[in-house]
């Protein structure tokens, strides 16, 4: 059976590639000091010494569109061109191809529908950077197949909160029964509070510091019931009109599992956008 | 009110380097030719395949020909789409990194909550 080693759940903060690789006046003042956070948070995976990634993201209008919009989605191709033109012109990301672990997508497939999920798939899928940025901060050298899987935190109607934390509990209960002898992460990337192309984006903190600390506090412990008391599709339009990402953070903290406190936190308050990063080690993972 | 139909045009505009320069520089053209020639293209359809139907309201299309990206907020456009697009058309038009970002946001304020909806 494969093992669950790692679970980390992670912003994908599409400024920190070229943050980190700017030089001299180019770079911001604050870029050693998240190189640094992010480096020792790179080390929580290390040590997990996986084979596997499964990659939790969601597209940003770049492959998946409104005329055919899936709620959750599972790559299965044996590769993964990633990143799009626009990423490139406005982020300065890369071009990267990353390989697939296509047995482990048709297993979570196929179990996944068995067991509720009505999930689509694709074949030929070009990843963005909702999926490449935990490449880059976790695993640079970027030599792990992948499971790409996408959800729906952008084009309303959403699924509810509820659905993506049941969709977490269940990616942990088919990676542990994959019968493969196999070392598995499972990295998802989402948002705390964010506004985009709105009166309160692009400011010194994140739109809702307030917000942040307590969803800081609920990943850090694992407070599934806390958090689902209080997060609804309503709510999140308050603390910023892009935070329905948080329910990625969701779906990790249903991975990892009802009140398992997270093994590593970290945060860093930048401009825009407050940086979060949670590992958990499932009981049998490498610590 | 067709929402789907002003996403689609910032989509389609944005991930084309040619078009986002000529929507920078003649809006009011582009947006005429596209609602003739393009926007009833069904992006994974063969062009013979073409939905018949879709129109922008005026306000859209004057909107959209205006550059007024606040109006497209207030119409709900999906607000990721129109500041991608706009980044692309006019951040390198100002000295300081994310000059252009504050002012959009600076030319939102006094929207409160609820934003308009942006469902589609």
């Amino acid at each position: 059976m494969a093992e669950l080693v790692a679970v980390i759940a992670s912003t994908h903060h599409p400024f920190y590639y070229r943050a980190s690789q700017s030089t001299g006046q180019d770079r911001p003042d604050f870029a050693d000091e998240w190189v640094r956070k992010i480096t020792a948070f790179r080390e929580t995976l290390t040590r997990a010494r996986p084979d596997v990634l499964v990659m939790v993201g969601s597209d940003h209008f770049h492959q998946l569109w409104l005329d055919n919009m899936p709620q959750f989605l599972v790559g299965k191709a044996p590769f993964y061109d990633a990143n799009f033109h626009n990423e490139e012109r406005e982020f300065g990301l890369p071009r990267m191809l990353l390989s697939g672990q296509e047995d482990l997508s048709a297993y979570l497939l196929r179990e996944g529908l068995d067991a509720g999920f009505d999930l689509a798939f694709s074949n030929e899928l070009r990843i963005d950077h909702s999926i490449t940025c935990p490449i880059i901060t976790l695993r640079p050298q970027n030599d792990l197949p992948i499971v790409p899987i996408y959800t729906n935190i952008f084009a309303p109607p959403l699924p509810q909160p509820k659905r993506f934390v049941q969709l977490g509990q269940t990616i942990r209960e088919l990676v542990e029964s994959w019968p493969e002898d196999k070392r598995v992460a499972v990295i998802g990337t989402g948002h705390l509070s964010l506004e985009l192309g709105g009166p309160r984006q692009f400011g010194d903190h994140g739109p809702d510091p307030e917000f942040d600390r307590k969803a800081v506090d609920w990943i850090a412990h694992g407070d599934l019931e806390k958090c689902l008391g209080e997060v609804t599709l309503e709510s999140l339009h308050l603390p910023g009109n892009a935070t329905h990402g948080f329910m990625d953070f969701m779906l990790m903290m249903g991975v990892a599992g009802e009140g398992r406190a997270a093994d590593y936190v970290d945060t860093l308050d930048l401009f825009h956008t407050m940086e979060a990063y949670f590992t958990w080690y499932p009981e049998g993972g490498s610590r | 009110m067709s929402k789907y139909l002003m996403n689609k045009f910032l989509y389609t505009i944005d991930r084309d380097p040619a078009l986002v320069a000529r929507y920078k520089e003649d809006p009011r053209g582009t947006v005429a030719w596209w609602e003739t020639e393009q926007a009833g293209r069904i992006l994974n359809c063969a062009e013979a395949e073409a939905t018949t139907w879709l129109r922008f309201s005026d306000e859209e299309r004057t909107a959209l020909a205006e550059h007024d990206y606040p109006t497209l907020f207030d119409l709900g456009a999906h607000p990721f789409l129109t500041l991608t697009l706009f980044i692309a058309m006019f951040e390198h038009d100002y000295a300081e990194p994310l000059a252009f970002q504050r002012e959009y946001a600076r030319r939102l304020a006094g929207r409160t909550l609820p934003y308009p909806d942006i469902a589609t």
